[in-house]
């Protein structure tokens, strides 16, 4: 049980630390967000995992809905935001959006 | 039908002046600075006053057949009973007539929105021995609780001879001052008497018409003073009296002397009216009226007593006193009789508060001792006022007084009032000894008589003292005019010294001048026509009488011989200043060619007056006592007067007429020696060359310098109430600079510190505190700004790390 349990913990914290490296090292916007729809994946799989092996129960399962859901609604602001960015400045480096800074 | 006419007449004699007022002094604002308009106006009420006010007197006197002239003279003593018989059955007589007695007339008039304007008349003989006496209300002020404010009349022979007197002197000075203020007459008045800080004279426009208006406003208050039926309206045109009085003294307001002199006169008279006013609360609280005379309603029945009836006589003259208490009676004595009567009482003592505060305005008013000093500071008005202010009318105002509310004087009131005016009436000849402004003279000699006035009435010579008034009246404007006369002929030079054999230059003022002066001298040539008759102006006869009565007065009351001392060595100082004033200005050999050269006689408008003046002034009270001003005046007087009151115990004998009689011939021989060597002396020293004056000035330097000097009069008054003012100012002034200035400056001190310290703490402490908050903040958002350095991947490492520290911290902090 344990060992299966691990198992997707280790998948989960794979696709996190992918998707943490992914958001870190990319300078395309659009890779950042697929490294940010990793890290939530790799959320996804623990709750899934933890609903399926422990007394968690439908909860994990409901949690995860909400994350997929909420990524979704993420992605479409962020792809707008991304797109809006490209409008202006004809590219979407991250690096190059740094009007806010202090 | 009688006290009708004698109402309206005198009433339109009285309020034609203050039309003219009006009319005057409103027109003036519009009318030409140059035109006479106002003058002659003023003149025409006047005079028709004048007309009114006689015709009055003929109505009256031919209402009582004259019986007041018929009446034997009271000197044909031992018949004197039998006399007051046929006086008696004389009344009876007119009683038959359609008496006054049963007229009552209630007359609406003045207008819709008037008050209650009932015209009460009412004619009631109040003096059983006098013909009668009008009085009534002409209209209602207000009333107040009980106490009924109106407008009263009280018309009997003194009001009448008062009326006339005043309203033909008065018309006599209007003329001679239009042609005295002609300077007036124009845009640009330059007086060379006032001066600007920058030593230039006043430039003013010139104020004729305002002159004449107050002249006008003045008459209608003396009209109405004398015309007053209750003591309250006397105090009421008292004091319109005294705000005339004020604005003419300072006509001339722009030179300081003037305006000085003005609010002396003011300010004196109402240290008097201070006393009049306590007297008046005596007399409310006590009697409950103000009226002199009864209060009638519409059906004729008495409603209330007046003033004059209240006040009981027993035989004796003494008033009615009660038995027990020693309280005066008030009100009818026999009703005191009947069990249950309340009787009204008053102390003794407040009767005689009563009258010493009346008298106390009097004082006042009539310049007596010891108010006596604005009378001669009052000279810096124009000489017409002071004919007219100053000498005939205003200061005679007091004298009226005393003599108006004589019935209400106990004996004690009259011994001070006598007292008063023998006190005045010798300081204020020793001024004029000496005094060398041709009006002071006249205007300390003003004093005198009144003091003589005074002194008349308080010896219980009623007749005499107004008698005196009025003769003195005539003489007095006449040789103010006279003197006003020179002044204009002089240019404007009042110091005699500076004058001198002015006789040729102005021969008509000169010889009208030397009338008055005979006149108040009271020189007499005895036996002209015949032995038992005397040759005199008016001046000896009234004197003559003031003497006489003070003589018998002496006689009765030996202690107080001062009171016929002093009139008589007085009878003797006046003829000399006045002869001296005469000679020195009009006599001798000029003292100043420039004076001598430019003056001349004045115009006919002005001298015309005089001669007039001088005539009366001659003749008015030719047959004395038994001639027919005298009895005129004396026909309502006081019943008590004739004959005399016998002294209470240790109290004072007051002669009547029997007593004075008596002694008339000594007191007259007396006056007349002592006026005889007045007028030698006068003529020794002034007249020829006999004596060297400067010399003799000079060996009584001190007498003299204490005569010029007004007896130091104003020093003392300087002394006693200017300085301990000035030092009480000062004193308070001290403290206000330092106790109040220190304390308010004190607290400004503190309250500067306090906020010194406050701003301290506020710009270091509280501001030091905000600002530290704001530059922390500050410093450490700036700190932080290095952080945000807007990539986002190196935001991605900091969470990775972050969390990779939380994690680290979390195990190492809890292993297990």
């Amino acid at each position: 049980m344990a060992a299966d349990l691990n198992a997707y913990l280790l998948v989960g914290a794979v696709l996190f630390v992918c998707g943490v490296v992914c958001m870190a090292t990319k300078r395309n916007g659009i890779g950042v967000l697929m490294g940010v729809e990793l890290v939530l994946n790799g959320a996804n799989v623990n709750f899934v995992a933890f609903s399926r092996y422990t007394d968690l129960g439908l909860d994990g399962q409901v949690f995860s809905l909400f994350v997929i859901v909420l990524a979704a609604a993420e992605a479409a602001v962020a792809l707008a935001i991304a797109l809006n960015f490209y409008n202006n400045h004809l590219t979407i480096d991250v690096d190059r959006a740094n009007k806010l800074k202090g | 039908m009688v006290g009708e006419t004698l109402r309206n007449l005198l009433m339109i004699a009285w309020l034609l002046p203050l039309v003219g007022f009006a009319v005057e002094i409103f027109g003036g604002f519009w009318g030409s600075r140059k035109s006479r308009t106002a003058a002659w106006l003023a003149v025409g009420c006047i005079a028709s006053g004048f007309l009114c006010s006689a015709s009055a007197l003929v109505i009256w006197g031919n209402a009582n057949h004259w019986s007041v002239l018929n009446k034997q003279s009271h000197h044909s003593a031992g018949e004197h009973g039998e006399h007051d018989a046929h006086g008696e059955q004389g009344k009876g007589g007119h009683a038959a007539e359609p008496a006054p007695k049963a007229e009552h007339g209630s007359v609406s008039a003045q207008g819709p929105y008037v008050l209650t304007a009932a015209v009460e008349e009412h004619a009631a003989e109040s003096h059983p021995a006098g013909p009668t006496v009008y009085s009534g209300t002409l209209y209602y002020l207000a009333r107040i609780g009980s106490l009924d404010i109106s407008l009263d009349y009280y018309i009997d022979s003194l009001t009448l001879v008062m009326f006339t007197m005043v309203t033909f002197i008065a018309t006599c000075i209007h003329l001679f001052a239009m042609g005295y203020m002609s300077e007036e007459l124009t845009e640009e008045y330059v007086d060379h008497n006032a001066h600007l800080s920058n030593g230039h004279h006043v430039h003013r426009p010139g104020r004729f018409y305002r002159f004449f208006a107050f002249l006008s406003l003045f008459c209608f208050s003396m009209l109405g003073l004398v015309l007053a039926g209750n003591i309250f309206q006397v105090f009421i045109f008292w004091e319109l009296v005294g705000i005339c009085s004020f604005l003419l003294i300072g006509f001339y307001t722009e030179r300081k002397s003037a305006s000085n002199a003005a609010n002396k006169a003011f300010i004196m008279n109402r240290v008097g009216d201070f006393g009049f006013l306590i007297g008046l609360m005596v007399v409310w609280t006590f009697f409950g009226t103000f009226r002199f005379g009864e209060t009638v309603d519409e059906k004729g029945t008495v409603v209330q007593a007046g003033l004059f009836q209240l006040i009981q006589r027993d035989e004796t003259g003494n008033v009615v006193r009660d038995a027990e208490s020693g309280e005066v009676i008030i009100g009818a004595h026999d009703a005191a009789l009947t069990p249950g009567n309340s009787r009204k009482t008053i102390p003794y003592a407040l009767l005689v508060v009563a009258g010493l505060g009346v008298f106390a305005g009097c004082v006042g008013k009539s310049a007596q001792f010891p108010l006596q000093t604005w009378l001669p500071d009052a000279m810096e008005g124009p000489t017409p006022v002071s004919a007219l202010v100053h000498s005939a009318t205003m200061v005679a105002a007091g004298v009226y007084l005393v003599g108006r509310f004589y019935p209400m004087f106990v004996q004690e009131v009259l011994l001070t009032i006598a007292y008063v005016g023998c006190i005045t009436l010798f300081m204020a000849a020793t001024i004029a000894v000496v005094a060398t402004d041709i009006k002071k003279v006249l205007a300390y000699s003003t004093i005198s008589q009144l003091g003589y006035m005074m002194l008349g009435l308080g010896v219980f010579g009623w007749g005499a003292g107004l008698f005196h008034l009025v003769t003195h009246a005539f003489f007095k404007s006449l040789m103010f005019l006279c003197s006003g006369s020179v002044i204009y002929g002089c240019h404007h030079e009042q110091e005699m010294p500076k004058m001198g054999g002015l006789w040729r230059k102005m021969p008509i003022t000169a010889f009208t001048m030397l009338i008055g002066v005979i006149a108040i001298s009271g020189l007499a040539i005895p036996g002209l026509v015949s032995w038992s008759t005397i040759f005199a102006f008016s001046g000896f006869f009234s004197k003559d009488a003031v003497v006489a009565t003070s003589l018998a007065f002496v006689k009765a009351n030996p202690s107080h011989f001062l009171l016929f001392l002093m009139p008589l060595l007085t009878a003797g100082i006046t003829a000399f200043y006045m002869f001296r004033l005469w000679f020195y200005t009009f006599a001798g050999q000029p003292r100043d060619h420039h004076v001598y050269d430019h003056c001349h006689e004045s115009p006919l408008i002005m001298t015309i007056p005089l001669m007039v003046l001088s005539v009366l002034a001659a003749f008015c009270a030719i047959g004395g006592e038994q001639g027919k001003l005298y009895l005129m005046l004396t026909g309502d007087q006081p019943a008590h007067v004739a004959h005399g009151v016998a002294a209470a115990a240790g109290g004072i004998t007051l002669p009547g007429h029997d007593a004075i009689h008596a002694v008339h011939n000594q007191a007259g021989t007396l006056a007349l020696i002592a006026a005889v060597s007045g007028t030698l002396i006068a003529w020794v020293l002034y007249g020829t060359n006999m004596v060297n004056v400067a010399e003799m000035k000079r060996q009584l330097a001190g007498l003299h310098g204490f005569l010029a000097n007004k007896w130091h009069f104003d020093e003392l008054y300087d002394g006693l109430f200017m300085q301990p003012a000035h030092i009480v100012g000062k004193f308070c002034s001290w403290i206000d600079r330092t106790v109040f200035d220190g304390i308010i400056h004190g607290s400004a001190k503190v309250v500067l510190f306090v906020s010194k310290w406050d701003r301290l703490f506020d710009e270091n402490l509280v501001d030091g505190f905000v600002n530290l908050l704001g530059t922390s903040t500050f410093a450490v958002g700036r700190s932080l700004r290095v952080v945000q350095t807007g990539r986002l991947r190196q935001y991605v490492m900091f969470i990775v790390v972050g969390v990779v520290a939380l994690f680290a911290i979390l195990f190492t902090t809890f292993p297990g």
